[in-house]
């Protein structure tokens, strides 16, 4: 061997070695991974309702002409500024410009206009298609303004924008967005390993302030000892709903971790078949929410994460009434009024759907209500069966389920939604509201409604689902509250 | 053996026919609208509706049953409901995990398996053969799932060798990739092995019983030297038998192994498109490994050929 080829091998052999070498760690870190418990079915928001799909894109991919900012609050995205008309029925939407889709083609009022269209279309598969059913006509006034016009006055029509199901997407890419998602977003698609994570990058033609991260993991990882030994071997910086809470104390006793605990926008309640002998009796219905002790099911199936509520409406929400007192544990009441409507020996069937604050306070409820006389038949049921079976052929007495869209007091004026209330006077109320666009009106008529499924008993309240996750201590930024399922990685960064 | 494998291959089909009948007709009395499930519970009627006839779900059951067959026979699997892309595609990206992976540990517990039992069997009652008996009763008795969680623990959340799971796929290169299996392989293959071993062990010493092995002995060979040309041979039918049937069970069955290190292979997508209700996975993919377990069962039937004449000749 020749000294010069000597001399080449060395070098090559340095490369090499040099190649498996950590990247040094003082620098700071521009790459996050984000452990999830549910792999989206796609990545399309506006064509499916899993939580998955906005728990990815919402707020990286894909932008609306509003967006939620992290307290809930409705903020400008897409749309720069707006003008509402006196009588609360034109929207003018002026547009920032120079924004770009991923694949490089110009984002316009056109975009706009095709996007609500397509969403309020007859053959539409948008999941949350009523957000748009106020729509009468959008226009085009120049590629910077859109002028949306609705058949009636609707107060949430910039809050409705800012769902994840209502974001502007391409006509030209629009149809492909499940398998490869084209937005407007910082971060622009990279790669989806099915069944393991998608992969986002930096999208450095950002039209707002540039993100801090260079590549977002998102890593699927359902079951809770494997996402407890991914966080603890350090594949995951954060896993922001962690599927296990009687783990966070071992987080939280941990320097490397921050455990954050959040609210979520998950009403859970004890849902009854109010059509159903003898539930359709209230004075069963009062029986059985005085039956439950909240508390004892936030200490018992969520070890601790959760706030007690007596209506079905976010305590975080300003308009919220607090009315658990009016359905307070009183096992002696419930037994009285059990007496008065002529009650005894009754057996209800309680169907659970599969995840743990179902499962596990279902035991923790059954037990409840056998303290007063009242026998349950427990099912567990797959997510698939429940929709099939309770939510759709309404064969239930009883179940646990969170109602986790944003402000959606408004199912209990659907007549044939499967907990089957839909009383008159509720319907009333809510079509004031959707006519009032002044905000003490509006406040006025939230605790309305509130106050009158409280006094129907229609559900048994049980509480707001925390979101309690776990994060790297050095990972900042991260959303605290989900007011609506999303992970927006825009402001996260690493302290150095 | 050509009218033998004509015969095989008669059965085969006949079988094939009767899985899938029984597998879309299993999934069609599951409750549970694919349609419904995507969409959610505050969804719209009309748009839930309008989902079903994309999805081609209201066409009658014949048409659907023989649409799928039709498709399975031209190599068109359909289209998942819930990824919306071919089903070929979602079982191409899975199964070159999931099979590296059975390879991986059925390798594994060969390599573990044969010599253990060998030993054992060629030193009935020592020492080695009482430590091979234990460590393999142990085997058994462990469940896999939570050996694996006992390999998280100490090589990724204490000693940081490897990570806790996930794949970083082959493109990543076939070192970090492998080594992404090394645990799953390694808790697959621990109770296999002892099984195997176990097998490996009383079919040799079945074996060194019998008469031809004293005439071997007669004949003026060692011990050793009877054992390697004549027991072993004659040991492997139930050996085989056994990795046959430990293939299929680790192709289909690594379900539980692929949850605890998030593995992406075709247990979790079964699993995952049962409970999204995306029947056409669903069907396709235990109809593949129908096929794949009736597959094996045919090699290992010729591999029996291959080890024992006799069969051959029977089988004429």
């Amino acid at each position: 061997m020749t000294g010069k080829s000597i001399a080449a091998a060395a070098i090559s052999l340095l490369a090499l070695s040099v190649a498996f070498v950590p990247a040094p760690a003082f620098a700071a870190r521009t790459d996050a991974s984000i452990g999830m418990q549910l792999e989206p079915p796609n990545l399309d928001p506006t064509g499916g309702a899993a939580a998955a799909i906005d728990e990815v894109v919402y707020a990286n991919l894909f932008e609306g002409l509003t967006r939620f900012g992290s307290d809930g609050a409705v903020l400008p995205a897409l749309a720069e500024s707006w003008d509402i008309s006196e009588d609360g029925l034109v929207y003018t939407f002026h547009l920032h410009t120079g924004v770009k889709f991923h694949d490089g083609s110009a984002f316009d009022a056109e975009d706009v206009k095709f996007s609500l269209d397509r969403a309020r279309a007859d053959e539409s598969t948008n999941a949350q298609k009523a957000l748009f059913a106020d729509i009468a006509s959008v226009e085009v006034v120049d590629p910077a303004t859109v002028k949306v016009t609705l058949s009636k006055p609707n107060g949430s029509f910039l809050f409705n924008m800012a769902w994840g199901d209502a974001v502007i997407v391409a006509p030209e890419t629009a149809a492909d967005n499940a398998s490869k998602p084209v937005g407007t977003g910082p971060f622009s698609f990279g790669q989806w390993v099915k069944g393991d994570r998608v992969e986002l990058e930096r999208n450095p033609d950002y039209w707002g302030e540039p993100v801090k991260l260079e590549k977002v993991t998102f890593k699927f990882i359902s079951d809770p000892t494997a996402a407890f030994a991914a966080m603890m071997a350090g594949d995951l910086d954060a896993y922001p709903a962690f599927p296990a809470p009687e783990n966070l104390s071992q987080f939280a006793a941990d320097p490397r971790f921050e455990v954050i605990i959040g609210s979520t926008e998950g009403e859970t309640i004890l849902a009854m078949n109010n059509k159903k002998p003898p539930l359709d009796n209230i004075k069963v219905r009062q029986a059985i929410a005085h039956a439950i002790d909240r508390q004892a099911i936030i200490d018992g199936a969520l070890f601790g994460y959760g706030t007690p509520i007596g209506t079905h409406f976010a305590p975080h929400n300003p308009a919220y009434v607090d009315l658990t007192a009016q359905s307070a544990y009183d096992p002696e009441q419930s037994k009285a009024l059990l007496a008065e409507a002529g009650v005894s020996d009754l057996t209800l069937s309680l169907k659970l759907p599969p995840p743990s604050y179902a499962r596990r306070g279902g035991e923790i409820i059954a037990a409840q209500l056998r303290e007063v006389g009242i026998n349950t038949e427990i099912t567990n049921v797959e997510w698939a069966q429940w929709l099939e079976d309770v939510f759709k052929g309404k064969n239930f007495d009883l179940t646990i389920v969170s109602h986790t869209e944003p402000m959606d007091i408004g199912i209990y004026a659907r007549d044939d939604y499967y907990f089957q209330y839909g009383d008159p006077d509720f319907k009333a109320i809510m079509a004031d509201l959707a006519n009032a666009t002044d905000p003490d009106k509006r406040t006025e008529l939230l605790q309305a409604a509130q106050k009158k499924i409280a006094d129907d008993y229609v559900n048994a309240y049980l509480f707001q689902l925390a979101r309690a996750g776990v994060a790297n201590a050095k990972l900042k930024g991260l959303w605290t509250n989900s007011p609506t399922p999303a992970n927006d990685m825009t402001g996260v960064y690493w302290e150095e | 053996m050509t009218a033998y494998l004509f015969r095989r291959l008669v059965s085969l089909s006949l079988s094939l026919v009767a899985a899938s009948l029984v597998i879309f007709l299993v999934m069609e009395v599951v409750p549970g609208d694919p349609a419904s499930f995507m969409m959610g519970i505050n969804a719209d009627p009309a748009a839930v509706a309008a989902l079903r006839q994309q999805m081609g779900l209201d066409e009658p059951l014949v048409l659907r049953y023989l649409g799928w067959v039709a498709g399975l026979l031209t190599g068109d699997f359909g289209t998942s409901y819930t990824y919306r892309v071919p089903v070929s595609e979602l079982v191409a990206e899975r199964v070159v995990i999931s099979l590296p992976l059975t390879l991986y540990a059925l390798a594994l517990s060969t390599l573990i398996a044969f010599p253990a039992g060998i030993l054992a069997a060629a030193r009935r009652n020592s020492a080695a053969d009482l430590s091979v008996m234990g460590a393999t009763q142990l085997g058994v008795a462990i469940p896999n799932f939570w050996f694996a969680m006992i390999l998280v623990l100490v090589f990724a959340v204490n000693l940081r060798w490897f990570s806790a799971g996930g794949f970083p796929g082959w493109e990543a290169g076939v070192f970090p990739a492998l080594k992404a299996l090394t645990l799953p392989a390694i808790a697959l293959a621990l109770p296999q092995a002892s099984i195997l071993a176990r097998v490996m062990r009383s079919s040799l010493i079945d074996t060194l019983d019998e008469d031809f092995m004293r005439t071997a002995r007669a004949k003026g060979l060692s011990r050793g030297q009877a054992l390697w040309r004549h027991a072993l041979r004659n040991a492997l039918i139930p050996v085989l038998t056994i990795l046959g049937l430990q293939f299929s069970f680790l192709l289909a069955g690594g379900i539980i192994i692929e949850n605890v290190f998030y593995l992406p292979g075709l247990g979790r997508l079964v699993f995952q498109a049962i409970t999204q209700r995306d029947l056409i996975v669903v069907r396709s993919v235990v109809m593949l490994l129908v096929f794949a377990v009736i597959l094996v069962t045919f090699v290992v039937d010729l591999a029996y050929a291959a080890a024992d004449p006799r069969l051959r000749r029977a089988r004429r």
